[in-house]
């Protein structure tokens, strides 16, 4: 439990570490910071209106894209669907009146008697079973519906006809083309008959039979790729041709019958809750209509394929852009957050140097005007020594003596204090680069601070490595650098506390200066953030967040380093490594 | 030795000219520059302890002007103020610059130093 816990926890910090600086930016984080954008707010907005101007013109395309390729590959599959049926009609079509024109000839070239002559009649359906397959029988039926010669396979002869519906068709048309029935042989089979009109009124009629075994050939040879079929019904729905899907031979379709027209027409419909597209043609001539049908689901299956790559690409697509518009967003807002915590640490450190060089000016006014009277009490205290001493009688009379000894040193005292001051605001407004010894301005720090430590029972310890070199450098930063570290070490401690300097000298010729206090220590999320400006723990207790920052952009400026351990109970060391030359180039 | 200490601060230059005396340095005092340049016409002195800051001419113009009668005069600034700017230039300019208050014997040490240096206006 307690890995998981710390596995968890170690997530979090990976997570907030991922977390870009202006997104882990929170204005409660101490001190008064003066940001004036909202970065997190300009972030949003960016991402928000890239997407919007990229996204929706990708969206729009690919939606107007998708609905063109959709209706494209529908109208390219109607097409072909009807270019294949207007085919197919073609064929059909070509083949009734290759046999009308033959029957036609027939009837026209040879004379009724000709034709009555069973053995003339004979060699001439031997003639056409030469010249087309199929043709079952052949018959001459005078006006009167009597069949007055026959041959074939059945006794047909003497048959009257008169009063049927195909005879007296054939009468009015001239020609008569059956639908497919079965009749007496017991197979499908359609009759053609063909009248001749007389000049004087008579008129005969030639009928023949044949099987539909070569009419379904015909259509059968198209190719109709996928599970489309072709087959023929008549005007009533009934089936005509073998048809693989639908109802069997003589049985009605399971749809309308498409309405009469000379065009080849498409339309949709259902059969058993399946979508099918069908082809429609009236055959000229002809009882017939072609019906080619194709199934929906297999005719869009390409359109499928499409749109699965057209949506494929949209998504990526999208997922792609909205990952570069994130990174960019991020890494722009976030290098804006950077400058700007610059520009805002820049503008704070000159406020916090202008308010030390005027604490300075103060210091030195004030030593000034104290000096002159300091000078004058010890002048005045010293010429009554002098008045004394130089007179026999009192040189030796200590109740004269002593006192005034100790107005001296006292005004002595006032003067180290008045001359530190002095000493200390002369360098906080120049940046003069002087040979400076680290363990002396150490020591003049904590001589201001030596009071606070008495009083509060702070233990201070400082240990000094043997030959510590003196350095190039700039005696102001470096005073300024140690007094906000001891100050920060102060405020660190309670009643009571300990607090070790160690200043040593390491094998990169540096001298290492190191701070370690007895405090409340820092955790290790905001240990990584105590440099920046304006970050403070000390929140409500007048903490500006600044002076870490200060003390870290000094210490870069005289070229050195500064670096941070920390336990949260135990203390707090901080280490600066100082190089024997300062960098002379201003940092900033 | 004969010293010349200009200040405007009387009580002061007056108690420590009477007390450079009992350690047999005879020193004449003024409270500005012009009684300074019109002393030093008339006395032959080996050092000046001059204020920075006085009414009238500063303590560095009164320098200039005194090292132009007297150029042998040594210079030593005592001043109760410690700018930057006044420091250095006090420094160039003169021998010593020291800061007030500071004890008898200190001053008389770097007196009988000022004196002894080479040059004339600073070491």
């Amino acid at each position: 439990m307690a890995e998981r816990n710390a596995l968890i926890e170690r997530g979090m910090l990976i997570l907030s570490q991922l977390k870009p600086a202006f997104l882990r930016h929170h204005s409660d984080s101490g001190g008064s910071d003066g940001q004036i954008l909202n970065f997190r707010r300009i972030w949003e907005l960016a991402i928000l209106l890239t997407s919007i101007v990229t996204l929706v013109p990708l969206i729009l395309i690919t939606s107007v894209d998708y609905q063109y390729t959709k209706r494209s590959i529908e109208s390219e599959n109607s097409l072909r669907t009807l270019r294949v049926a207007s085919n197919i009609r073609h064929s059909i079509s070509f083949f009734f009146h290759e046999r009308l024109a033959a029957l036609s000839f027939i009837v026209r070239d040879s004379s009724y008697e000709e034709l009555a002559d069973p053995e003339k009649l004979e060699q001439i359906l031997l003639n056409l079973r030469q010249s087309f397959s199929g043709f079952a029988d052949l018959g001459l039926i005078n006006q009167s519906g009597l069949q007055v010669s026959y041959v074939g396979p059945y006794n047909l002869l003497g048959k009257n006809y008169d009063g049927q519906p195909w005879f007296e068709e054939v009468q009015e048309k001239g020609f008569h083309i059956s639908d497919v029935f079965l009749g007496f042989r017991d197979a499908p089979h359609l009759v053609i008959a063909v009248k001749r009109q007389l000049a004087d009124g008579q008129f005969y009629v030639l009928r023949t039979a044949f099987d539909t075994e070569r009419f379904n050939g015909l259509i059968a040879n198209f190719d109709l790729s996928g599970r489309g079929e072709a087959f023929v019904i008549n005007q009533k729905g009934i089936i005509q041709s073998p048809s693989r899907r639908n109802a069997k031979l003589f049985e009605k379709v399971e749809f309308a019958v498409p309405p009469h027209s000379e065009r080849t027409e498409v339309m949709d419909v259902m059969i058993n809750d399946e979508s099918f597209l069908v082809c429609s043609a009236y055959i000229p001539d002809t009882p017939y209509i072609l019906i080619v049908l194709k199934e929906k689901e297999e005719l869009i299956k390409v359109w499928k394929g499409t749109r699965l790559r057209l949506i494929g690409f949209l998504v990526v697509s999208i997922v792609v852009i909205l990952l570069v518009i994130l990174g960019v967003s991020t890494y722009m807002v976030n290098n804006m957050y950077t400058l700007d915590q610059r520009r805002l640490a820049a503008l704070h450190k000159v406020e916090y140097s202008n308010k030390l060089a005027s604490i300075g000016r103060l210091a030195a006014g004030i030593a000034h005007e104290i000096n002159n009277p300091l000078a004058i009490i010890n002048e005045k205290a010293g010429l009554i020594k002098d008045l004394f001493t130089y007179t026999k009688t009192y040189q030796n009379d200590e109740k004269i003596i002593a006192p005034l000894t100790s107005i001296i040193s006292s005004v002595e005292r006032c003067g180290k204090i008045t001359r530190r001051l002095l000493g200390f605001a002369r360098h906080i407004d120049d940046s003069v680069i002087d040979t400076v010894d680290v363990v002396a301005v150490i020591e003049e720090v904590l001589s201001f601070l030596k009071k606070e430590a008495e009083y509060r029972s702070i233990a201070i310890k400082v240990e000094i490595a043997d030959q510590i070199p003196p350095l190039q450098c700039d005696r102001g930063k470096l005073q300024q650098i140690f007094l906000n570290i001891v100050n920060n070490a102060f405020a660190a401690m309670d009643v009571g506390g300990k607090l070790d300097i160690k200043v040593s000298y390491d094998s990169q010729e540096r001298i290492l200066v190191k701070v370690r206090d007895n405090g409340y220590g820092i955790s290790q999320e905001d240990i990584g953030k105590i440099f920046e400006p304006f970050f403070s723990t000390k929140k409500g207790s007048g903490g500006t967040g600044l002076g870490l920052s200060v003390t870290y952009g000094l210490v870069q400026e005289i070229g050195g380093k500064i670096g941070v351990e920390s336990v949260v109970g135990e203390g707090t060391t901080f280490t600066v490594a100082l190089p024997l030359t300062a960098s002379t180039a201003d940092r900033e | 030795m004969r010293v010349l200490l200009v200040d405007d601060e009387k009580e002061f230059v007056a108690t420590l000219a009477e007390r450079l005396s009992y350690r047999g340095i005879e020193a004449d005092f003024a409270l500005g520059g012009d009684d300074a340049l019109r002393m030093v016409g008339g006395v032959n002195y080996d050092l000046a302890v001059l204020d920075m800051k006085m009414p009238g001419i500063s303590g560095l113009q009164l320098k200039k002007r005194l090292a132009e009668i007297c150029p042998t005069l040594k210079f030593i600034f005592l001043t109760g103020h410690g700018s930057e700017e006044d420091y250095r230039a006090g420094s160039r300019e003169s021998v010593y610059y020291l800061v007030k208050p500071i004890s008898i014997d200190t001053l008389v040490g770097k007196m009988h130093e000022a004196i002894q240096k080479e040059g004339t206006t600073h070491g």
